[in-house]
């Protein structure tokens, strides 16, 4: 095997110790692999202070997010207000703190919608032969080539009302969008659990169980969607990214959640009006998601290599 | 060829009816009226409102609806727009060049840089080159749209003042100088669609030449003392740029929703800030039409695709 690439670096250091040491857990080996990521270990620790800040942060900043004061208006950072103040004279922190709530809520919410949606149809497409499989595939094509951000404009602009009505508009919105953000995303997660189940139905150790007498449900949750999980998870962390971006993407579009709710993509939709005077506004905003989403990807880079170790020739 | 297009259009049908089949779904099981609207607006007599509704045949059983409502949207009648009081095809005809010179640019921006980048970053995996690049290329793709816009801005218009930040579709100058503003306005939101394309089709190059550049018949063409630049370009790269083809046809979608983004922030007027307008102003006709009209041009560059996937691979063709 002379002249063998790794898709990625950390792979190839890892396999001589592996071979060198005791053998691990599945569990553990993939953590071993997944710490050899310099960059996704550090985007673990920096995620986990942005939870963290975001968690706590509004009692030890209690600061409330609609508190106006017209003698600070735009004003810079300072001691008195970390991250500057808005138009309004509203803390910059206490908001930002607020909208990083949503924007991670939203995010993991949608990435287990998608998640659940796309096993689900995965699998079935998966353990069944013939049309339904055919008609799922079809239905997964088309959702792949449907104008994803028109659409979920379009939603929102015919449901929201309706929503708002029935839930009141901050949990409406939150239910619609998260909804709506998954419902576009499932197509890849299906995709891999369909081609997973397809080769890990021939297997031998499924050839086994079914001898054994084991149900075809127990089959799938037992024995091959364990098995199909890695690439699953992978695309699950890339998932949660692109929905706090899909998310990000309608505030700033001022179509998301209702105005007087500061998620990110909102602030950055407030503060491009001020670019000229209030630049801090927008930075601080736009920094917030971006440091957020990178270190998500990193993360779903480093669980790749920890979890789905394929070679590239 | 001509068959395989032709196969590959029948192929394309279905999944037109199928998004129109979804739009259609979506605006008939929307609560409330869509024409709800014009009931609260004075100046729309109750004639033209019963007009209206018998026209898009809202009273209809729905299956009726959805065929009168396609056989509409196939003659080109899609309706008047309220906000603009002009026909939708009208006002979707004049905005749409502008769109897809934006989106056309950008595109061809993406494949000039992530080309070569891509390619040579391959060429010496884990280099210093590569390493430089394949984070550029993450740090760019998790960079927004919107904030990649805004910090464009912020940079070269209100800082440098070097561009203007609005994209003017009327410009006063004549000759050169018209040349001259129109390019200066189109370059931020060229870079910003173009650059953010770039850093995902840079990583697809990149892993689709790292699968080729190993195999045997590439050995077999450097032990024939072909030159490597010859290698690279005519054995390596076409075959490198089969899986390409297909991942730039699947972000397609992500890259109308980048225009949306693009053309609000810039405010360019094409379609995609037709959309958002409509949307602020309630424009229902206008918005399913642009909606529609996305949905049709995802289509029409996965057939794009398709054909330059039987270009580059003549085992598809003849098959």
């Amino acid at each position: 095997m002379v002249g063998l690439t790794h898709a990625s670096p950390t792979v190839e250091a890892v396999r001589p110790v592996a071979k060198r040491e005791r053998r691990f857990s599945p569990g553990r080996e993939a953590f071993r692999r997944f710490r050899r990521h310099r960059l996704a270990a550090a985007s673990v620790v920096v995620l986990a202070l942005l939870a963290l800040a975001i968690l706590i942060g509004p009692y030890i900043w209690p600061v409330p997010i609609n508190e106006i004061d017209f003698t600070a208006r735009l004003s810079p950072p300072s001691w008195d207000h970390p991250f500057g103040t808005d138009d309004l004279g509203q803390d910059l922190l206490s908001r930002m703190i607020y909208g990083g709530r949503i924007s991670l809520a939203v995010g993991f919410a949608a990435m287990a919608v998608a998640m659940f949606a796309g096993t689900i149809i995965g699998a079935i497409a998966g353990m069944s032969r013939g049309v339904v499989d055919a008609v799922l595939m079809w239905i997964t094509d088309l959702f792949l080539s449907l104008p994803q951000l028109p659409l979920l404009l379009l939603v929102i602009y015919l449901f929201r009302d309706f929503l708002k009505g029935l839930v009141g508009p901050e949990g409406g919105v939150f239910i619609m969008i998260v909804l709506v953000i998954g419902g576009f995303r499932w197509m890849p997660v299906a995709r891999l659990v369909r081609a997973q189940f397809l080769s890990l139905r021939e297997k031998e150790f499924v050839e086994a169980a079914r001898a054994l007498g084991a149900s075809k449900s127990r089959l799938v949750v037992r024995h091959i969607l364990p098995n199909a999980l890695g690439p699953v998870i992978v695309a699950g962390t890339i998932d949660v990214a692109a929905a706090i971006i899909a998310e990000s993407t309608l505030s700033f579009l001022g179509l998301g959640f209702p105005p007087d709710i500061p998620t990110w993509g909102r602030l950055l939709f407030d503060a491009k009006d001020y670019l000229d005077i209030a630049p801090h506004w927008a930075l601080f905003a736009g920094g917030a998601i971006f440091l957020t989403v990178i270190a998500i990807n990193f993360i779903g880079d480093g669980l790749r290599d920890a979890l789905d170790p394929r070679k590239v020739m | 060829m001509g068959h395989y297009l032709l196969r590959r259009l029948l192929i394309a049908l279905p999944s037109l009816l199928g998004i129109s089949l979804i739009l259609f779904v979506l605006l008939a099981l929307a609560p409330g009226d869509p024409f709800g609207e014009l009931a609260s607006n004075p100046n729309i007599p109750p004639e033209v409102r019963e007009a209206l509704r018998v026209k898009f045949g809202m009273d209809d059983p729905i299956l009726i609806r959805y065929f009168h409502w396609l056989v509409a949207m196939l003659h080109g009648d899609w309706g008047f727009s309220f906000a603009s009081r002009i026909d939708v095809d009208q006002l979707i005809l004049q905005r749409i060049p502008t769109t897809l010179y934006v989106i056309g640019t950008a595109q061809l921006l993406a494949l000039i840089v992530a080309l070569p980048v891509g390619v040579y970053a391959a060429m010496r995996p884990y280099s210093m080159f590569d390493q430089i690049a394949s984070t550029v290329a993450f740090i760019g793709f998790s960079l927004p749209t919107f904030f990649t816009g805004l910090l464009l801005i912020l940079i070269f218009s209100v800082n440098l003042g070097w561009l203007p930040f609005v994209y003017r579709a009327d410009i006063s100058a004549s000759g050169w100088q018209w040349y001259w503003e129109y390019i200066k306005q189109a370059i931020m939101p060229i870079a910003v669609l173009g650059l953010f394309q770039a850093a995902s089709y840079t990583r697809y190059v990149r892993s689709a030449v790292l699968d080729v550049i190993r195999l045997d018949y590439v050995t077999t063409a450097r032990a024939k003392g072909i030159g490597e630049r010859k290698v690279i370009i005519k054995h390596v790269v076409r075959n490198a740029l089969i899986p390409v083809v297909t991942l730039v046809a699947l972000q397609m979608p992500t890259v109308f929703g980048g225009a949306i983004v693009t053309e609000q922030i810039f405010r360019i007027p094409g379609i995609g800030s037709l959309l958002i307008s409509a949307i602020l102003a309630n424009d229902t006709p206008v918005i399913m039409a642009v909606t529609f009209v996305f949905a049709c041009l995802v289509v029409l560059f996965n057939l794009l695709a398709d054909i330059i996937y039987g270009w580059l691979d003549p085992r598809i063709s003849y098959s």
